[in-house]
């Protein structure tokens, strides 16, 4: 049976281009000589200099990643954690309400998590005087608390895929449980983790609207920065700032592809 | 290893089901769940010119006599005030308007990659995945500079000679469906592909060889099989489009009233915390029912890769 693929292609072509041509006219205009930002005055790398020299815009990104890779690291303990509690322990008291809490994250609206975690930060501020102040660690805790329902998702997928029979053997071989956990499951389900890591990773760096919510005087993102020089109007040093990130996920991507693709056996 | 030793991973073995349950709900609980509980109480409160900027919803009067004040203006007001009751409407509509965009051209590209040749599957689901990995924030903004009035849509439209003079896009409704699309589609393609990767195509040779023709075959068939991926999909891109702030507040004017817009400027420019509260809690009972929709779906194929 042969089956006509035209407009299947040309939907495809037209999907395609539709989600890559406004990341190309970005990166093309970060090379525009003018401020006009979309009208092309020559081939220039300036904005790229003015980005480097931006004290405000570095000093975000650095807090930007180091929020992020906080955020990654525990959330992927904690997305582990649920993953195995759903995977491993079929029935336990509340399970359904722990699938509830572990997914309500994934597609709660940003602003709704924001207003929520703030106003709690604030209760626990005047009743227990901790968080004595809000940014760093506050951002944090937010970030965790939705990241984790990612990591979660995909992390549960992989300790599905797993042949059970793995872990019985080591068992029945006498290994302890905990030893069963560092030595067989944890390198078996490490290509998730490190997914989940990156997913968590990109989550946080990526959030304006939770972040701003919880934020406190002092403590200001790469998001913030960012959303704050775009309501001024279009900025060449963005466009800029678009085409690092558009370049380093790239070649994370084709890296991890490279360093996670299945080895063959001889 | 050391006889201690021993016995703390022993422990540590046994006490293994109870802490993989206990830490993950309870960092839930406490920031997750609780968080609502305050959320209710303040949008009780009354807005206030103190720090925080609400009042306390009960303080002791006396010995024994405790004084509770609960506020309903907050509500009240939204109900009557028709700004925040259209904008609850218009979300409503954007969001629904804008999930079946997502449909319309998400079904055909999952169904072309889900078709395609094996090799070329993980390029063209991996393309799809890539702008996600890149900054949300900024895939909004690109559209700012291409639906300008001097833009390169614009543009184009005018060296076609399709349009006499530049059409004003930007800071309308409009700009704001082509961003909720670009923004969400990949949430609408991953579980439709994820649905119809898994599709039994002698299902459809069996119609075909019963005489149904391909189009046929695909509303009752294809279409009736993949219900479960169009569902998730559609929850993944309606739930958050509907308290959606970043492109309503960038890409849409003063025409485009949502409701996390409106939260949002509540919060940061009026300060009023309380009736921020009480939008969070209108919007959160909107989407009870689908919450319970996702959570259905989640637990049927949670067993699921």
């Amino acid at each position: 049976m042969k089956r006509r693929r035209w407009p299947l292609l040309t939907v495809l072509v037209f999907g395609y281009a539709f989600l890559y041509v406004p990341i190309g006219l970005l990166i093309l205009y970060s090379f525009n000589e003018s401020r006009l930002v979309t009208v092309w005055a020559g081939f220039s790398t300036k904005w790229y200099g003015e980005l480097l020299r931006n004290q405000q815009l570095l000093e975000a990104a650095w807090l930007s990643i180091r929020i992020a890779a906080v955020n990654a690291t525990l959330a992927v303990v904690l997305g582990t954690l649920a993953a195995s509690a759903l995977t491993r322990y079929r029935r336990f008291r509340g399970r359904t309400g722990f699938e509830l809490l572990l997914t309500a994250p994934l597609v709660m609206p940003d602003v709704i998590i924001g207003l929520s975690l703030l106003l709690l930060f604030v209760a626990l501020q005047e009743t227990l005087g901790w968080p004595a102040s809000r940014g760093f660690t506050t951002i944090s805790i937010a970030h965790m608390t939705f990241s984790m329902a990612y990591v979660a998702v995909v992390v549960r997928a992989r300790l599905t895929q797993l042949d059970p029979a793995l872990e019985e053997a080591a068992l029945d071989l006498g290994a302890r449980p905990l030893v069963v956990m560092l030595r067989i499951t944890l390198p078996l389900i490490a290509p998730a983790l490190l997914a989940g890591w990156l997913l968590a990773f990109t989550l946080s760096l990526d959030d304006l609207v939770i972040a701003s919510f919880v934020t406190g005087p002092g403590a200001t993102t790469l998001p913030m920065v960012v959303y704050a020089s775009v309501r001024m109007g279009v900025s060449p040093q963005i466009n800029a700032l678009a085409t690092l990130i558009v370049a380093i996920v790239t070649l994370s991507v084709i890296i991890a592809g490279l360093a996670l693709r299945p080895r063959r056996r001889a | 290893m050391s006889k201690n030793r021993a016995r703390a991973l022993i422990r540590l073995g046994h006490w293994g089901r109870p802490l993989t349950i206990a830490i993950p709900y309870l960092w839930l609980g406490l920031f997750f769940l609780l968080p609502f509980v305050i959320v209710l109480q303040i949008s009780l409160a009354e807005p206030a010119l103190t720090q925080p900027p609400y009042t306390a919803l009960w303080h002791w009067v006396d010995e024994g006599l405790l004084e509770i004040r609960i506020n309903l203006m907050n509500f009240r007001m939204v109900w009557d005030d028709s700004l925040y009751a259209s904008a609850l409407l218009n979300s409503l509509r954007v969001a629904a308007l804008s999930t079946l965009l997502c449909l319309l051209l998400g079904y055909p590209m999952a169904y072309a990659i889900a078709t395609a040749p094996e090799r070329w599957r993980v390029i063209l689901l991996m393309l799809i995945v890539l702008p996600f990995w890149t900054s949300f924030l900024i895939r909004v903004y690109a559209w700012i500079g291409i639906l300008k009035s001097q833009g390169p849509l614009n543009d184009l439209l005018l060296a076609l000679g399709l349009i006499e003079t530049p059409l004003t896009i930007l800071h309308t409704q409009t700009a704001v469906y082509i961003g909720i699309l670009y923004s969400y589609l990949p949430f609408m393609i991953l579980p439709l592909y994820a649905n119809l990767s898994r599709l039994d195509w002698s299902l459809l040779e069996a119609a075909a060889d019963l005489g149904c023709r391909p189009f046929g075959a695909f509303l009752r068939v294809t279409l009736p099989l993949s219900a479960g991926g169009i569902l998730a999909g559609s929850l993944l891109v309606f739930i958050p489009v509907v308290g959606e702030f970043v492109i309503p507040d960038l890409l849409g004017g003063p025409e485009t009233l949502m409701i996390g817009k409106l939260l949002w400027t509540e919060f940061f420019s009026n300060k009023d915390w309380p009736l921020a509260a009480a939008l969070a809690i209108l919007l959160l009972g909107l989407l009870l029912i689908p919450f319970v929709l996702i959570q259905r779906l989640e637990q049927r194929l949670g067993g699921q890769p």
